[in-house]
């Protein structure tokens, strides 16, 4: 009796425990700690309620995230059902097999809504790899009043002449203003990024045709002296070691009269929480130099879905919901306009709510003129804007940001950084095959 | 004979003492210090020291964004498992190198200790590829065993050294008085050694909580220790020193708690032998 009650319990916990097992589908997210990101995440009870799917998060800083996500995906190793990507990754990974083809997407998700540059950097060969969460390019936030002050008006779209004459113009060294913050940290994502935007503008490129390194072109001779000695003139000491974080910092303690950084900071330099010049800051173009192409730069941070997973289903279904238009929504609704994530949807930038945010438009603006497939002046083998998005190059420009930082640290001519630029990416080019 | 210190130079050597302790110590003091402090705060320029608007602001978003209790039980079962696993098999070998020794006893102790230099990143893909396919990618059973056998060698090691110092004739004496390995390892050797274990207890203890290349790369959801916890503070955009320096205070303060109580153990076991 005893016995038949046993198997009697047992059975039923079984079967329980299987049907919970079928309703209960969990899915893993791998993202990085960024400000939408995180605001993605307090939103994901609703997500539960409204599929019964529930949401696992693991949130690493950026390297680590990507050291993870690629030796999961290069293993098979079926960690993460989503992984939050990159532009420079999506395209090489979805070129291999690792990423699940979004091909599957609903007619309601409106595939066609998502920015043509957007959807072009996260494809390869014209199928979408990657949806776009939020969206980025670079340009100019300046203060107001300082360059009020200096006598000086910022045009919609300067040039790099007009940026040094202007930088110089609001120096205070004995105030402690710098007149320019940018990047000058080694990392292919930090001062590399940027300079490799800049040396567009200046008709540099990486690569030549015959995937040959340029380093030796006066192209990129005129990028790096200008920028180091604009720097010199007018940026902040140190300014070698500057990233992202260490400029925002320097201009929302007022430290700043110009920076050029990702479109996304507007919202950081604005907010008067954590910003002391909310109230002062515009909004201009990267500058250019007349050649046909500006200086600003393309990124995304998109949601894929690994090739190993075992939730495909229910990883598209996320992926529906986080990047749609009704996300945008439900986003303003609870935290206003300024907060939604940018730079994905056209829809957003017809919403007169959203235009009405100040740096909205000069977003919308940067993100259209930044081209992935043509961001060179003369022709490049490559895709991509601030990198080429080939698996070498990430290795390669964080060595050649490092020479480059060493020279503006003064510890090698500009002349003997580039040499050594060149050499590095050669011997990598050629190990790897290229040449 | 003891040299004859004076009280001049003990004030200046007490002097030094404290000047390099709490310059050790300053930038854990910083880290705590910019855990109450607004994200603006924390950025300032000049640095604010203490006049400044303290805050629990920071505590608050951490711990409503992550579950610490369940990174804090991950770390605690991560270091406290591979550090009784070790101490297993450890005693049992550094036993036999110690009273036993054969031709290559030296040997196998350098061998030992040269797996350490081995860049752990040059084994990554082996062992991620053995965890898959034993199914234990992100298990903390396996992490056990992953980080006691990083760590075994400087167990071996230490315990090796304490055992030195122990005269075997003592474990002779408890042979020759009918003490089968089991006795002589547990009732004579054991309670000699004391210092000496405990002391690699908690040194592996501390060594384990702070690993954070394996306890990042095998795990994800599960068993992510503490270190993970800290690595979700950090931001390439954003503002974020301040809920950083809160998750690191709450992911060192149990280990600092800890080395507290424990400072004396630790410090007789270290120097255990340094002094004949």
């Amino acid at each position: 009796m005893s016995t038949k009650r046993v198997l009697c319990a047992t059975t039923a916990l079984v079967l329980t425990a299987t049907a919970a097992t079928a309703q209960d589908t969990t899915i893993t997210i791998a993202t990085v700690n960024n400000g939408d990101m995180i605001r993605m995440q307090g939103y994901t009870d609703q997500f539960t309620e409204e599929t019964g799917i529930a949401v696992e998060w693991v949130t690493l800083e950026e390297n680590v995230l990507r050291q993870r996500v690629t030796t999961d995906i290069t293993t098979n190793g079926g960690q993460f059902d989503i992984m939050t990507i990159g532009m420079y990754e999506t395209p090489i990974w979805g070129a291999n097999g690792w990423l699940v083809p979004l091909d599957g997407l609903s007619e309601e998700y409106n595939v066609e809504d998502i920015l043509p540059a957007m959807r072009g950097g996260l494809s390869h060969d014209g199928t979408l790899y990657a949806a776009p969460f939020y969206g980025e390019s670079s340009m100019v936030m300046y203060r107001t009043d300082l360059m009020e002050e200096a006598g000086l008006e910022m045009p919609d779209a300067p040039t790099w002449e007009f940026i040094r004459e202007a930088a110089a113009a609001m120096t205070d060294r004995d105030a402690g203003i710098n007149g320019i913050c940018l990047r000058g940290k080694p990392g292919w994502g930090e001062g590399g990024a940027f300079i490799t935007a800049m040396s567009n503008s200046f008709g540099a490129r990486w690569f030549d045709m015959d995937w040959q390194a340029q380093f030796d072109t006066q192209e990129w001779a005129d990028t790096l002296n200008f920028f180091n000695d604009m720097m010199q003139e007018s940026g902040p000491d140190g300014f070698e070691t500057n990233g992202f974080n260490e400029n925002l910092s320097l201009f929302q303690q007022g430290l700043c009269g110009m920076w050029i950084d990702a479109t996304v900071a507007a919202s950081f330099v604005t907010n008067p929480d954590d910003s002391e010049v909310a109230d002062s800051v515009g909004f201009a173009l990267a500058p250019d130099n007349g050649l046909g192409v500006r200086s600003n730069w393309l990124w995304a941070w998109a949601l894929a879905i690994p090739a190993g997973t075992q939730q495909q289903d229910a990883a598209l279904q996320f992926i529906e919901w986080a990047t749609s238009s009704d996300y945008i929504e439900l986003v303003a609704e609870n935290e206003g306009w300024a907060n939604v994530p940018p730079g994905a949807r056209t829809s957003l930038y017809e919403n007169p709510n959203y235009i009405e945010v100040p740096f909205a438009q000069m977003t919308l603006d940067s993100i259209l003129s930044a081209d992935p497939n043509n961001s060179t002046v003369e022709e490049s083998p490559y895709v991509g804007v601030q990198f080429a998005a080939i698996p070498e190059f990430a290795g390669i420009a964080t060595e050649v940001s490092q020479e480059f930082s060493n020279a503006y640290a003064g510890q090698q001519t500009i002349e003997e950084a580039l040499e050594r630029a060149q050499a590095i990416t050669n011997e990598a080019m050629e190990a790897a095959g290229y040449q | 004979m003891a040299r004859a210190v004076t009280t001049q130079r003990k004030a200046i050597n007490t002097a030094i003492a404290w000047i390099v302790g709490l310059l050790i110590f300053f930038p854990i003091l910083w880290t705590i210090l910019t855990s109450f402090k607004t994200e603006a705060e924390a950025i300032a320029n000049p640095p604010v020291f203490l006049f400044f608007d303290w805050t629990l602001e920071n505590y608050g978003v951490v711990q409503e964004r992550s579950n610490y209790m369940r990174f804090l039980w991950n770390s605690v079962f991560l270091a406290g498992g591979s550090t009784l696993l070790g101490i297993i098999i450890a005693v049992p070998a550094a036993w036999s190198m110690a009273f036993v020794p054969s031709k290559r006893t030296k040997d196998i102790l350098l061998w030992m200790l040269s797996t350490k230099m081995l860049p752990a990143v040059g084994v990554l893909y082996p062992i991620y590829l053995l965890c898959i396919r034993l199914g234990v990618l992100d298990n903390r059973f396996a992490l056990v065993v992953v980080l006691m056998l990083i760590n075994l060698p400087i167990i071996v090691w230490m315990l090796y050294t304490y055992f030195k110092e122990i005269p075997g004739e003592i474990l002779e004496a408890a042979r020759m008085d009918g003490a089968g390995l089991k006795e002589e390892l547990l009732y004579v050797l054991t309670p000699m050694a004391v210092p000496g274990i405990a002391s690699t207890i908690l040194l592996n203890f501390i060594l384990a909580w702070n690993e954070a290349f394996w306890t990042l790369n095998l795990t994800s959801v599960d068993a992510a220790p503490l270190t993970a916890f800290i690595a979700s503070y950090s931001s390439p955009e954003g503002l974020f020193f301040a809920k950083l320096s809160a998750a690191s205070t709450m992911a060192i303060a149990p280990i600092l708690i800890l080395g507290w109580f424990s400072q004396k153990q630790l410090v007789r076991g270290l120097t255990f032998g340094a002094v004949k």
